[in-house]
């Protein structure tokens, strides 16, 4: 009998959040403003998946993690510079754009279908992990909709731990409100888990996972089929970053109580 | 995974390791890699790391990401337009052809410039004849640029931009890896050969100490090391202490250059490729400069050169007085900050030229004195250096002979020997000497070299930073005295302050009329514009080696001269570093008045390996 987990992580990229962001209005549509110019990265949410997914992997004999990505070619193809170097995947990718200003339902159909098509996949040891949230998009809708194109019942949001019981049983937390948790028993897979923060730091860059790694990213990049998502027949009325606040002022010898008084001052727009 | 293991140093085997990628490692992978695969995609040499899969090449770049580098660059583009024929500059963003060049000399229109009897008679004259010359807002445009100095053809560049497009190109083409985050630590030496590198510790203390999730830095071992990690990277600085410099040369020059990417406004009517450089303001010695982008936007900077003898090397500081030039800041006025960075550059040109190869392995690029110190460019000529080292090597491949240094020597020293860089470095070799003696002298000395292509030349002796730096009581000698100095030293020390701004403005430089949008304070252009930051788990790559000769030090100018403020006064007079406010220029490396004990070459900084910085892609 195999034994072993199918983790099959989705995860987007998004433009580096520490980079300026424009939107702008085109004839396609809103975007990032230079967004091509901007270095990508994974998105902060999928990554914490794609390590909890890897700690699992490594913890199961026999399992395998492969991420599905759907974004520009040649900005997947950069991030993956990055995130390759880091945990052992192998990648599915699709060639479309990336962004908050896609459609979640496309996306979600074109994950659903990449898992899908994926070789040698056993439902019995299926577990679809992603992001609960995302950087461009805060629906926390995408994944959802995968699970059920995938016909997986067990789904479980917004969670920071997954624990194996000697049965094979998952023991899930889900963050509620209140900064408590839900905990959940599900069975085994299929599962789908879209992860918050989970509790994994970032693993360190390690060559020899980077170099096995692109054995397999540079072929899954060539062999990229288009992906048509947007957001055909939507208007977008308006487009704006949450607003922001920046006052520089050189003040000498101000009293740090006076400061903090100024601080609370600014913020409560006193 | 029990502690044992997890502390256990791993090893990999490839057949060619690179440290750094800039543009000369971007000229050595994108020549090298066109030569290891067949038309129809089959490889044309088997890996000897790893039989039976094709050749191993894998660079490692201590940025995050390939894109992180600075340089608003205008160059000829020689040795980039010969390995892409049909580049077309559309293809790049921020990239333009160079459409007009102009050479203007910045009058001092505050009066608080230091210069010369000359120099202010020269302006004195400049001034009374402005109606019968081409002056305009305090400037005079010089009707002829030297021939040498124009780049006439070539293209405009943003730098990380630039490498942003030859890194995709390269991964694309699937037979080179290059892997950003990654510095190296050291090379790995065995008798005199070079048989790898080793990387960077992580999960560490900042004194390296291992913490939890320590994993040792990897050691990658390979017959071809290429050391292209620029002026102040830490393997070709190890590969000099170790193997020494050629007799009678040496590293003794360098500039600290400090750049903005900015929006122009937009009723600005500069036509993209305008280039535009300056001299003569804010100091004398610093030159500047302005690249006219598409789009409205430009990149505007200056270098402050070694010879600017000055304890307070305030580049940020004197970039906002350049700005705000009248000449300048009439284009200026209203723009918007974008990007902001700064480097140091590799000045001695082919004087401090190291070997070239070894056993094992090869230098190219700035850090291997490609940098040409008349022409003003090193982009090219970085690049061409990689170039023909990937020639040499894939001969080398093609006759299957190892890398021992006999056949690196012939198969890449010789070739750019034969080259036209090599032809143009010896033009240039002494045309800055005359800085020496002063700015005038200097300028001087580079029209005598550049006219006379080299044969004459102004005389002038470089020396070390511990015999050219003054104490700012001997700087300010006349304007401020040695008591107001030193209240002004204890006010800033106890505010945890450097003292340049305090200097600068006692000696009548205005204070910096804040807008918040372009002219803003230093923090907020390292936040703003350079989006600075370092991941944890790292250990401090910039170290004071003798702490005692700092605590004893009179000028302390790796504060002053610092370009991201993360080196500031700290306990008992040794200074304060913050890694995750460094941008990784090395200027504290190349600024430091104390000579290391033993090595009067060298200073009492090490710049050693590390992690984060600039994270702007547009620099």
């Amino acid at each position: 009998m195999t034994t072993g987990y199918q983790i099959v992580v989705c995860g987007g990229i998004v433009p580096d959040p520490l980079q300026t962001l424009d939107p702008v209005a085109n004839p396609a549509g809103p975007t990032i403003k230079n967004e091509m110019m901007l270095p990508a990265v994974l998105d902060p949410w999928a990554a914490h998946a794609l390590y909890e997914a890897a700690h699992l992997a490594k913890a199961t004999p026999g399992s395998k993690v492969w991420l599905v990505s759907l974004g520009p070619k040649a900005k997947l193809q950069q991030v993956m510079m990055t995130v390759a170097q880091k945990v052992p995947f192998e990648l599915v990718a699709l060639d479309g754009q990336a962004g908050g200003f896609t459609d979640t339902y496309e996306v979600a159909a074109l994950l659903a279908g990449a898992i899908q098509a994926i070789p040698g996949l056993d439902r019995s040891r299926l577990l679809v992990f992603g992001g609960w949230e995302s950087a461009s998009r805060g629906a926390g809708a995408t994944l959802q909709m995968v699970g059920e194109r995938l016909h997986v019942l067990d789904q479980f949001q917004g969670v920071d731990r997954l624990a194996i019981a000697a049965d094979g049983s998952f023991q899930i937390l889900e963050r509620i409100e209140g900064g408590r948790h839900q905990v959940s028993t599900c069975a085994g897979p299929p599962a789908v888990l879209g992860w918050a923060t989970g509790s994994l730091p970032e693993p360190p860059n390690n060559s020899q996972v980077g170099m096995a790694n692109m054995r397999t990213v540079m072929p899954a990049l060539h062999r990229a089929k288009p992906a048509k998502v947007g957001a055909e027949g939507v208007t977008f009325a308006r487009v704006s970053l949450p607003s922001q606040r920046r006052d520089t002022r050189i003040v000498k010898d101000l009293p740090v109580g006076e400061i903090a008084r100024e601080i609370v001052a600014w913020i409560t727009g006193a | 995974m029990s502690d044992s293991i997890a502390l256990e140093r791993q090893t990999m085997e490839v057949d060619i390791v690179c440290v750094g990628f800039g543009p000369a490692m971007g000229g050595f992978l994108t020549t090298l890699s066109r030569g290891l695969v067949r038309e129809d995609g089959a490889p044309l040499h088997e890996s000897r790391s790893a039989p039976g899969l094709p050749l191993q090449v894998i660079c490692y770049e201590r940025a995050d990401d390939v894109a992180f580098g600075v340089s608003g660059v205008v160059t000829r583009a020689r040795g980039i337009r010969a390995t892409f024929p049909d580049l077309d500059p559309s293809e790049i963003p921020l990239a333009a052809s160079v459409a007009r060049e102009k050479l203007v000399y910045l009058l001092d229109p505050v009066g608080a410039s230091r210069r010369s009897a000359t120099l202010m008679l020269a302006d004195r004259l400049i001034r009374a004849c402005r109606r019968a010359l081409p002056t305009e807002d305090e400037a005079l445009v010089l009707p002829h640029i030297p021939s040498f100095l124009r780049k006439e053809g070539g293209l405009l560049l943003s730098l990380g931009q630039f490498t942003q497009w030859v890194g995709a190109k390269l991964m694309a083409s699937g037979a080179v890896q290059i892997w950003p985050g990654t510095p190296v630590a050291t090379p790995l030496i065995e008798e005199k050969r070079v048989v790898g590198v080793r990387l960077i510790d992580q999960g560490t203390d900042r004194h390296g100490n291992p913490e939890a999730g320590f994993m040792p830095g990897m050691d990658i071992r390979a017959a071809l090391t290429v050391v292209g990690d620029g002026p102040v990277g830490p393997i070709g600085r190890q590969l000099d202490e170790h193997f020494g410099l050629p007799e009678g040369y040496h590293q003794r020059e360098w500039a600290v250059g400090t750049k903005m990417v900015v929006d122009l406004r937009e009723d600005v009517e500069l036509e993209p490729g305008t280039v535009l450089h300056t001299f003569g303001y804010p100091e004398p010695e610093i030159f500047g400069f302005m690249y006219v982008y598409p789009d409205q936007v430009a990149s505007v900077g200056i270098f402050v050169p070694s010879w600017f003898e000055s304890p307070i090397r305030a580049s940020y500081r004197y970039l906002q007085h350049w700005m705000l030039h009248p000449y300048l800041w009439r284009y200026l006025q209203g723009g918007r900050l974008r990007s902001w960075g700064a480097k140091t550059l590799q000045e001695s040109g082919r004087r401090g030229e190291p070997h070239l190869a070894g056993d094992g392995y090869a230098r190219i690029g700035e850090g291997s004195g490609s940098t040409n110190v008349l022409t003003g460019s090193g982009v090219d000529e970085a690049w061409t250096t990689g170039t023909l080292l990937a020639e040499g090597v894939l001969g080398l491949l093609r006759e299957g002979q190892p890398f021992t240094k006999e056949h690196l020597e012939r198969a890449y020293v010789e070739r750019r020997r034969g080259s036209w860089l090599e032809a143009e470095s010896r033009v240039a070799g002494r045309a800055r000497d005359g800085f020496q003696r002063g700015v005038l002298t200097g300028l001087l000395g580079m029209a005598v070299a550049g006219l006379t292509r080299g044969k004459l030349a102004v005389p002038g002796d470089p020396t070390p930073p511990h015999a050219r730096v003054p104490s700012a009581e001997a700087y300010y000698r006349g304007k401020i005295s040695g008591e107001e100095i030193a209240r002004i030293r204890d006010e800033c020390a106890s505010r945890g302050l450097s003292l340049h701004d305090a200097l600068m403005e006692r000696c009548g430089w205005p204070a910096i009329p804040y807008d918040g949008k372009l002219l803003v304070s230093h923090q907020d252009a390292l936040l703003l514009g350079g989006k600075v930051q370092a991941p944890p788990g790292y250990a401090d790559h910039v170290v004071f080696l003798y702490p005692h000769l700092c605590e004893t030090c009179g000028t302390r100018i790796c504060i002053e001269t610092c370009s991201g403020q993360a080196i500031t006064p700290g306990e008992s007079g040794l200074p304060a570093f913050d890694r995750e406010k460094c941008v990784h220029c090395g200027a504290c490396l190349w600024s430091c008045s104390q000579p290391r004990p033993g090595d009067l070459e060298r200073t009492n900084i090490e710049f050693r390996a590390g992690t984060g910085g600039l994270h702007s892609a547009e620099n």
